[in-house]
């Protein structure tokens, strides 16, 4: 088992009010599994995705990654975690503006600590693997959103992360350019690697093999999908 | 170590992206630093500039020297009672040439001030030293041309003169002064010897470059009265070791060719350069304080832009720190990036501002003899480093201390 959440709770002081935003949600997540988590806003699921991506701990529950209480981490050790055992992709790319492709995806290798002739390779392969091997040296403005996604998507790979968590990744991208993405998530998810994705969006919730609802803080529904292949 | 190294690598090569991109607002911030550390550079050269004169001008007069006259030079001692004190002539210094044994030389100094001519050149109100053979001892004068005027020509008064560097320029351009006869008032007198460059302006007329010397004899024949003026009395001892002892053998001599009792105080002064250094530590130390801090606020106020520029560039990158934070950077790898980033803006202002101490004080030079040293060159780096590091450290700590998600959110 990889993610093993246990009676999770997230509250929010807004004003005088107290705003439950996870309210006693527990899930396990088993290593290469592909698992979409839907809800309208409002509902918890950035919450949870921000708590599975340990940018942020739980009020209360026990959180453990790959076997690691990580629920009670100090800021430091969060990085660390983060690092190496967690590939962001967003919504907005969020790439270094004035950094070109390369450097991007070196950048977490570089906070991992490792030399330079380690980055350059590790990097090289990751673009490689994404199609990007001849755009390695563009800055993400010379590059179209979706490939600049896979720019993204190669950073996120680079440390050979436990999981891969992508809010919305097709949120900004034309439908075309999403099925792409999409195509190359489902490429990720053969070769082994877990993926957790948070969307509002019903067909791009169906590349996954397991969809888990939540409404309210509390998970509505799990259940999973059988394929036809 | 290779890690932190790498990361100071990181955080230069950031730094340097985030400056060409605000290349108007990089230039303007440096501005200030530019300015504070061009104006520390300057003060300290200044300050060593002065010094470096004040000793070259302190060596003319001579460590082992000790001057006697009526006046202290530094003293808490009314100025009535010693201006009332006995006149010190002539007859005083022969008296206690025979009596004291110790000093290596012994020379009287009768000043007078007179307008020197040759030709159609001439010098007002130059100041002419009247002593004696022995006086070239008390210092540590190199010729150009010629000697001192020797122990005959002392004693019978000779109309012979030794004058100074910038007194020979002035009278003599091109010509070579030695053997030509200028005049000194309405005397003729015979050039014996030109003074090689001394050079201290903060002797003023003082300065060797700017005198000339006659045997005392002719002061007292030609331009002064014995009884208008006090002699001076110029002591060398035998070498450092011996001040003390000279000093003691030249009070008690000093005393009984005064004639005073036992009960009486002394009615003369025995002055030295060290008294002189002394006064002029406490006069100085009290400018370079004052220096040093009035340059110090500039170097604030350009801190103080820089901490602000930093806030901003902080605040802008927000989403950036995020970002960072996201894919696994810890605090002490944010702080390191701004705090280096801050430190570059910092050092590349402080090396323009040194460039431009360097540019001006090679103008000030014509005036004070003074040039950057390499101490100040390390001092100004090492300034604008900490300047950097200070001024960067708040807002690097809100950097490092930002919350992930609030970071990712900001837009």
């Amino acid at each position: 088992m990889i993610i093993d959440i246990k009676n999770i709770f997230r509250l929010y002081q807004v004003g005088s009010e107290e705003v439950r935003a996870l309210n006693d949600v527990s899930l396990q997540i088993d290593k290469n599994e592909y698992v979409a988590i839907m809800g309208p806003s409002g509902s918890g699921k950035s919450t949870l995705m921000n708590i599975l991506g340990c940018l942020d701990t739980p009020t209360s529950g026990e959180y453990e990654l790959k076997g690691t209480n990580v629920s009670n981490m100090s800021d430091n050790e969060l990085a660390e975690v983060r690092n190496r055992e967690i590939g962001f992709v967003f919504q907005t790319f969020n790439l270094l503006p004035r950094s070109n492709a390369f450097h991007n995806v070196e950048l977490p290798l570089i906070y991992a600590g490792f030399s330079s002739q380690e980055r350059k390779k590790i990097a090289t392969d990751a673009l490689t693997s994404v199609g990007l091997k001849e755009r390695m040296y563009h800055k993400p403005n010379e590059l179209s959103g979706g490939q600049r996604q896979r720019v993204a998507i190669a950073r996120a790979l680079v440390t050979n992360p436990a999981i891969i968590l992508a809010d919305e990744p097709t949120g900004n991208l034309d439908s075309r350019t999403g099925e792409d993405i999409m195509a190359l998530f489902q490429i990720l998810y053969k070769q082994g690697n877990t993926l957790i994705l948070v969307t509002h969006e019903e067909y791009i919730a169906e590349h996954a093999n397991r969809i888990i609802r939540l409404k309210d803080g509390k998970i509505e529904k799990d259940e999973l999908i059988h394929k036809a292949d | 170590m290779g890690k932190i190294l790498f990361e100071f690598k990181e955080g230069f090569l950031i730094s340097l992206s985030a400056l060409k991109a605000n290349k108007a607002r990089a230039i303007l911030t440096t501005l200030g630093i530019v300015i504070g550390i061009c104006s520390v550079a300057l003060m300290a050269t200044a300050i060593k500039g002065i010094d470096i004169a004040f000793e070259k001008g302190i060596s003319a007069l001579g460590a082992d020297n000790m001057y006697i006259g009526k006046f202290a030079w530094f003293s808490d001692q009314d100025f009535w009672k010693m201006r009332n004190r006995k006149n010190l002539k002539m007859d005083d210094y022969e008296k206690f040439k025979d009596l004291a044994r110790l000093p290596l030389a012994i020379s009287p100094t009768v000043m007078s001030r007179q307008t020197v001519r040759f030709g159609d050149n001439f010098f007002e109100g130059a100041l002419i030293t009247g002593t004696n053979d022995e006086y070239v001892k008390t210092t540590n004068f190199d010729f150009d041309y010629g000697r001192f005027f020797t122990s005959i020509e002392s004693k019978s008064s000779r109309n012979v003169v030794v004058v100074g560097k910038e007194i020979a320029n002035h009278l003599f351009e091109s010509i070579n002064p030695l053997n030509q006869d200028i005049k000194i008032g309405e005397i003729q007198y015979r050039i014996v010897g030109v003074l090689s460059e001394q050079g201290s302006n903060l002797l003023g007329d003082f300065n060797p470059d700017r005198r000339l010397f006659v045997p005392v004899g002719t002061i007292y024949k030609y331009f002064e009265r014995p009884s208008s003026q006090s002699i001076d009395i110029v002591v060398r001892a035998g070498n450092t070791a011996m001040i003390d002892e000279t000093k003691e053998e030249a009070e008690g001599v000093m005393r009984k060719v005064r004639g005073l009792m036992y009960n009486e105080e002394n009615d003369f002064a025995i002055n030295q350069q060290d008294g002189l250094t002394q006064n002029y530590k406490k006069t100085v130390g009290v400018i370079q304080i004052a220096g040093f801090f009035i340059t110090g606020l500039s170097l604030l106020v350009g801190a103080i832009g820089i901490m602000n520029i930093m806030f901003v560039s902080v605040k802008e990158r927000t989403k950036e720190i995020g970002i960072r934070k996201a894919i696994g950077a810890k605090r002490r790898a944010i702080l390191g990036q701004f705090l280096t980033e801050a430190s570059v803006i910092c050092l590349i202002g402080g090396l323009i501002g040194l460039i431009l101490a360097v540019l001006l004080s090679m103008a000030i030079n014509k005036f004070l003899p003074t040039s950057i040293q390499l101490d100040t060159v390390v001092l100004a780096i090492v300034i604008s480093l900490i300047t950097g590091v200070l001024s960067g450290l708040a807002p690097a700590y809100t950097a490092a201390r930002m919350d992930p998600v609030e970071a990712l959110r900001y837009e």
